[in-house]
């Protein structure tokens, strides 16, 4: 039972935080000092309960397909959409979004989790459905090795109580349906075997497609063109033209669809929800585009050898200005031994307009090895980026960043552009 | 005079299981820098039940998992004896992290398994209570500053006949206690020094090409080679937070 002073408590702090321009994890610190159930107590009374969305790549974007899919059945939902993806962030999160009785008006609340955090989250609220992405290498100085976070995925799951649904193709998250009790039911997502080659995997197992195809999916992704895409479930193939940008990203909305069609049952509309799928935006700095004078900037996140991988094959470079902007914050990673596992000879025509942030030169010298120009370098992210900008008026442009030179960047264009405010 | 073809052969160990935090980044530098220099690098990938090469110039190999460790060990004691062979003649060689681990004498994990490695550096391998994480930066006479990020668990300590490829600036280094980071025998280098370590130490891979050039026609005359990015890189890494 949540004791509606605690709520009360919280959202003053809230209030009183945000006056002063503090973060997101105050408040939530504060609640769970006077009462350390509140987070596991409001969660509880939801009807349809708790889901973890978790992996290495893809998380934000596909919790908010599966937030959207979800409200396309009639849900409710709850989410932790502010990007705080630590529990604490929910907590901060729920009390934006109770009433002053402690209460939270949803049917469902479903949660991006960073594996490591996940994992100390679920031992306090036990999820009834999780979706669990991919492995893959990101931020090693902080996990360890990759087999550890494939364990924290599989702790995820086994903490589940109801469906885990599982990328059938990463062979470190695959196998982990043999490990959940009878109890708890295991779906899959996959992709088609035509398709399995451009999904460069971060893995030394080479599980062949018999392995793979072994297990049955919920459903598939068939094949994509452009922007149309074709998943197969229910027996059938259906196209449908989507605004994501990206396949990694379509390959994300095959997983929210697995996910959505098993927590909807008897609530499934497959007409809404395929209408709710093609009007998905996606989410902030994957893929996201903002108008300049004219032109077309995509910011595009890059964490991760094989999220980078990936980004530099679903985006042509043709026609756009490129600009990298690296930084080797906590939050970034400060390992830069990451940029040798991406390949860049794609860039080499026309080259790359502008490369910036705190690894600027790190970056370059990248560059440098593969044969591809790179005009210009500044460490400081706002000169490059207005560098990058008046070098280039004519052209539509695109610029791959690491986290917070992400959020740099945004605000840099927040000045001089329309931004969506997301923090 | 006819421009002679120059191939140099480069050995790459174990890519399949012992590759990880950019350890690409060390074999592409010496591919091209071989080439740059006017010589013909070519690559030969060794993995476990392959062939093992007849002829070697430069052998490279890089970091893994602990089961990446388990799977090769059988394979590298068969090849140990042209291993040793191979680094008492002298060619050069540059392991990283689990390998380095490997070339030593043993490497004892957590629960006191012994993982027996090959003993071209004389040296041991204890895994520790904690992982050893962050920017490193180590000095060596005949290398200047080695800038990295290191990342490991095991605790090397080299013996006394053994020379450290550098001395600790910042850092853990072999152990987090003797102030050692890395070996160097004959040619052969063992380093935790990832990050990755070739681009952004240049006179280290000139050095494994130069040895090598020698060694198989006698004579070696570099190029310059503009390094002013690799030189702005060190500088901002040598001032980064660990």
């Amino acid at each position: 039972m949540v004791r509606p002073h605690i709520a009360t408590i919280g959202k003053v702090v809230r209030h009183v935080t945000r006056l002063r321009g503090g973060g997101s994890a105050f408040p939530g610190l504060v609640v769970e000092k006077i009462d350390p159930h509140f987070t596991r107590d409001v969660l509880a009374a939801l009807p349809h309960g708790v889901v973890i969305i978790s992996g290495t790549n893809g998380k934000t974007t596909t919790t908010k397909m599966t937030v959207e899919l979800l409200e396309s059945q009639g849900f409710k939902v709850f989410t932790n959409r502010t990007g705080s993806n630590f529990a604490r962030g929910v907590t901060a999160a729920i009390l934006a979004d109770i009433d002053y009785s402690g209460r939270l008006d949803a049917d469902i609340a479903v949660l991006e989790l960073d594996e490591a955090h996940a994992v100390k989250f679920v031992d306090v609220v036990s999820p009834r459905y999780s979706l669990l992405l991919n492995v893959m290498r990101d931020q090693l100085d902080r996990f360890g090795e990759i087999d550890t976070t494939a364990r924290m995925l599989a702790h995820i799951a086994q903490a589940t109580t109801k469906t885990v649904v599982l990328n059938r193709e990463d062979p470190r998250v695959a196998p982990i349906a043999e490990t959940l009790p009878d109890s708890v039911e295991s779906e899959f997502f996959g992709l088609d075997t035509k398709l399995r080659a451009k999904f460069p995997s971060d893995d030394d197992l080479h599980s062949t497609a018999k392995d793979i195809e072994a297990r049955d999916a919920d459903v598939i992704l068939k094949s994509f063109d452009g922007n149309t895409a074709v998943f197969r479930f229910d027996n059938n193939e259906v196209a449908v033209p989507l605004k994501l940008r990206g396949i990694y990203n379509i390959y994300n909305a095959a997983a929210a669809l697995a996910l959505t069609r098993t927590i909807a049952l008897e609530h499934y509309n497959k007409k809404a929800l395929l209408e709710a799928l093609g009007n998905v935006e996606p989410a902030f700095g994957r893929g996201e585009t903002l108008l300049l004078d004219g032109q077309p900037i995509e910011l595009v996140l890059v964490k991760n050898p094989s999220g980078f991988r990936l980004a530099l094959e679903s985006f042509p470079p043709i026609g756009y200005a490129t600009m990298i902007a690296i930084n080797d914050n906590y939050a970034d990673g400060r390992d830069m031994s990451w940029l040798w596992d991406v390949e860049f000879d794609s860039l080499r025509t026309p080259g790359v307009a502008q490369v910036g942030g705190i690894r600027a030169y790190d970056m370059a010298l990248r560059l440098q090895y593969d044969e591809v120009e790179t005009i210009a370098v500044d460490t400081d992210i706002s000169n490059a980026l207005s560098q990058f900008i008046s070098s280039n008026p004519d052209s539509p442009k695109r610029i791959y960043c690491t986290y917070t030179a992400m959020l740099k960047i945004r605000e840099q264009l927040g000045k001089i552009t329309e931004v969506e405010k997301v923090l | 005079m006819t421009a002679e073809k120059r191939t140099l052969t480069i050995v790459q160990l174990y890519p399949d299981d012992m590759n990880i935090y950019g350890d690409w980044g060390n074999v592409l530098t010496v591919l091209k820098r071989a080439k740059w220099h006017g010589l013909e690098p070519e690559l030969i990938n060794y993995n476990v039940g392959d062939k093992f090469p007849t002829h070697v110039d430069i052998l490279i190999g890089g970091g893994g998992q602990d089961s990446g460790q388990l799977k090769v060990q059988d394979d590298l004691q068969k090849i140990a004896p042209r291993l040793r062979e191979l680094a008492e003649n002298g060619t050069p060689m540059l392991m990283i992290c689990g390998l380095y681990q490997l070339f030593g004498r043993f490497f004892k994990t957590q629960k006191g398994n012994i993982i027996e490695g090959i003993g071209i550096f004389h040296a041991e391998t204890h895994a520790g209570p904690e992982r050893l994480i962050g920017n490193i930066t180590t000095h060596s006479e005949q290398f200047g500053d080695i800038v990295g990020y290191e990342n490991h668990s095991g605790q090397t300590f080299i013996d006394s006949d053994m020379q450290p490829l550098g001395k600790l600036v910042r850092g853990a280094g072999n152990n987090g206690q003797d102030e050692t980071e890395g070996c160097l025998h004959h040619n052969a280098i063992g380093t935790y020094l990832h990050g990755s370590l070739l681009p952004k130490n240049p006179a280290i891979a000139d050095f494994l090409i130069e040895e090598a050039a020698k060694k198989r026609f006698g004579d070696f005359t570099p190029t310059v080679i503009e390094d002013r990015f690799a030189a702005k890189a060190r500088e901002i890494a040598l001032k980064r937070p660990r």
